[in-house]
């Protein structure tokens, strides 16, 4: 395990040398998107329209923020990462389209989005369900906000960070993926736990 | 001061508590599985937590940004008088909590998906009653997250089979929640009673503190033996890998029907929120899991 502090905007490089298990914390541009943004900023890229914000070389955030706006600033207050399997249908396009180079949520996401981080250079940095006030103390500004149409969770937030993170690298741009290979171990301990208990499968 | 006015302020204190400040027992379980930890990976998202925890109380900020949805636990002494008003009460407490703390609002009109905004509307917040001896209130708040909420579980279990079955039951339960819980959490389990009142009991048992077994030594070592069978799944903190699955297991039971096996499995997320007050006939108020903050 090794621990890396990386800037935006993050080359393929410094993202190919990322292993499961490394953590990493990022200083510069995160951007949040849950599901609506997700599906918007795909729907504006076939229509080639261009995104409120150039992505690339950036991180990902699957966050709903709670925020508040005081005199003409926003400030972040809490900002947990959202359950990521959600996105699952999405990323894979997001990655290609956007060549966003960090992934940043919770629980986890499937082989679609393992394998187009393989392909295009991207990973996945798993922050701490719930830790939301961690998160909001490493945003040093909210630099702006786009799509508030969708509403406050579902708005594209962009976030100036600073040592935002420890994310913990559960997907690497080499096919890995850590809540694949937990679960393998899961099923293996479950044998064990099985006879432990005396239980019939 | 009148009943209502006053237990509308003590709620509203207890879900300040709740939110930002985790229990004692919840903190050191914390602590103990960060220094236990084997994992380096789960190590690290212990200690985010052990961080997280801190800052919310430093800032006095809400410990997870899902507050939850808002649970009510009264034991009304059966002397106490007005105990018509306190629903309103604890109504209201929600509603000004969710304005100035603030809490984030969670409840949602499954009809129309249109949000309240203010963390009420029908059945909610929800109250569990419980008529006791006496001329004193004690009041318990569980802001109850979404993420370990929806793993929860009930089965109708088959009798025949005894109580591995529930083992069974159980471990099957965490390995399928695997990192959505939030994990380290927590796990009420029930059997017994019925399906309704298995869930009831399961969840009841999540504020039992982390230190106390259940006084029925039988029902104590199956929680313990539940409590080593899932730390041995390697689920782990956040799911990534480790120990270090769950920090507690509370098992209680209710007599069941010869024909029935009702079985439940509440989790609780390491934000394992909860906070108690006793309300005496002469108005004093005993704050009881969050003694040092007042
Ligand atoms: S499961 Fe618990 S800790 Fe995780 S985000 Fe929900 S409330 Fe917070």
């Amino acid at each position: 395990m090794a621990i890396y502090h990386l800037k935006t905007p993050i080359s393929e490089g410094e993202i190919r040398k990322l292993k499961v298990n490394d953590v990493i914390y990022i200083t510069g541009t995160i951007v949040t998107a849950r599901d609506q943004a997700h599906r918007r900023a795909i729907e504006y890229f076939k229509q080639g329209k261009p995104l409120p914000i150039n992505l690339e070389g950036l991180a990902v955030f699957h966050c709903g923020p709670v925020v508040s706006k005081e005199g003409e600033k926003w400030v972040a207050l809490a900002a947990g990462p959202t359950t990521s399997t959600r996105m699952d249908i999405f990323e894979d396009e997001f990655i290609k389209n956007f060549k966003v180079r960090v992934v940043i949520g919770k629980g986890g996401m499937g082989k679609r989005t393992t394998d187009a981080m393989a392909k295009y250079g991207a990973i996945y940095g798993a922050f701490t369900g719930g830790a939301a006030i961690l998160a909001a103390k490493a945003i040093k500004n909210v630099k702006g906000v786009e799509w508030l149409d969708l509403g406050t969770p579902e708005a594209l937030w962009i976030f100036e960070v600073e040592d935002f993170g420890p994310l913990t690298v559960a997907i690497d741009s080499h096919g890995n993926n850590l809540f694949m290979d937990v679960a393998k171990t899961v099923e293996e301990n479950r044998k064990r736990i099985y006879e432990k208990l005396g239980l019939q499968p | 001061m009148e009943i209502a006015k006053l237990v509308e302020d003590v709620a509203f204190n207890l879900l300040k508590q709740a939110v930002i400040y985790l229990p004692e027992d919840v903190k050191e379980a914390l602590k103990k599985a960060y220094a236990e930890e084997t994992s380096e990976t789960g190590k690290t998202q212990l200690k985010a937590i052990l961080d997280n925890i801190e800052l919310a109380e430093k800032y006095m900020a809400p410990v997870c940004q899902d507050t939850g949805t808002i649970i009510f636990y009264v034991q009304a002494g059966a002397k106490v008088k007005n105990l018509d008003k306190i629903e309103e009460a604890l109504v209201k407490a929600t509603r000004r909590a969710t304005k100035e703390i603030p809490l984030r609002p969670n409840a949602v009109d499954p009809l129309t998906q249109k949000n309240s905004g203010d963390n009420t509307g029908r059945f909610i917040p929800y109250i569990n009653w419980e008529i006791v001896p006496g001329d004193s209130l004690e009041l318990t708040v569980m802001p109850k997250g979404g993420g370990s909420e929806n793993v929860c579980l009930t089965g109708m279990l088959v009798p025949g089979e005894g109580i591995n079955i529930l083992k069974k039951f159980v471990i099957e339960a965490v390995i399928n929640a695997g990192a959505q819980p939030c994990p380290p959490t927590i796990l009420g389990v029930a059997m017994g009673g019925g399906a309704d009142i298995a869930m009831k009991i399961a969840k009841k048992a999540l504020l039992r503190p982390l230190d106390q077994p259940n006084p029925n030594p039988e029902i104590a070592k199956l929680e313990r033996e539940l409590y080593e069978a899932a730390n041995m799944t390697g689920i782990g903190p956040m799911g990534l890998g480790g120990k270090t699955t769950v920090l507690g297991v509370h098992v209680e039971y209710a007599f069941r029907h010869p024909a029935s096996f009702p079985a439940a499995v509440a989790f609780n997320c390491w934000a394992a929120r909860r906070a108690t007050a006793r309300i005496y006939s002469d108005g004093t108020v005993e704050y009881l899991t969050h003694k040092s903050l007042v």
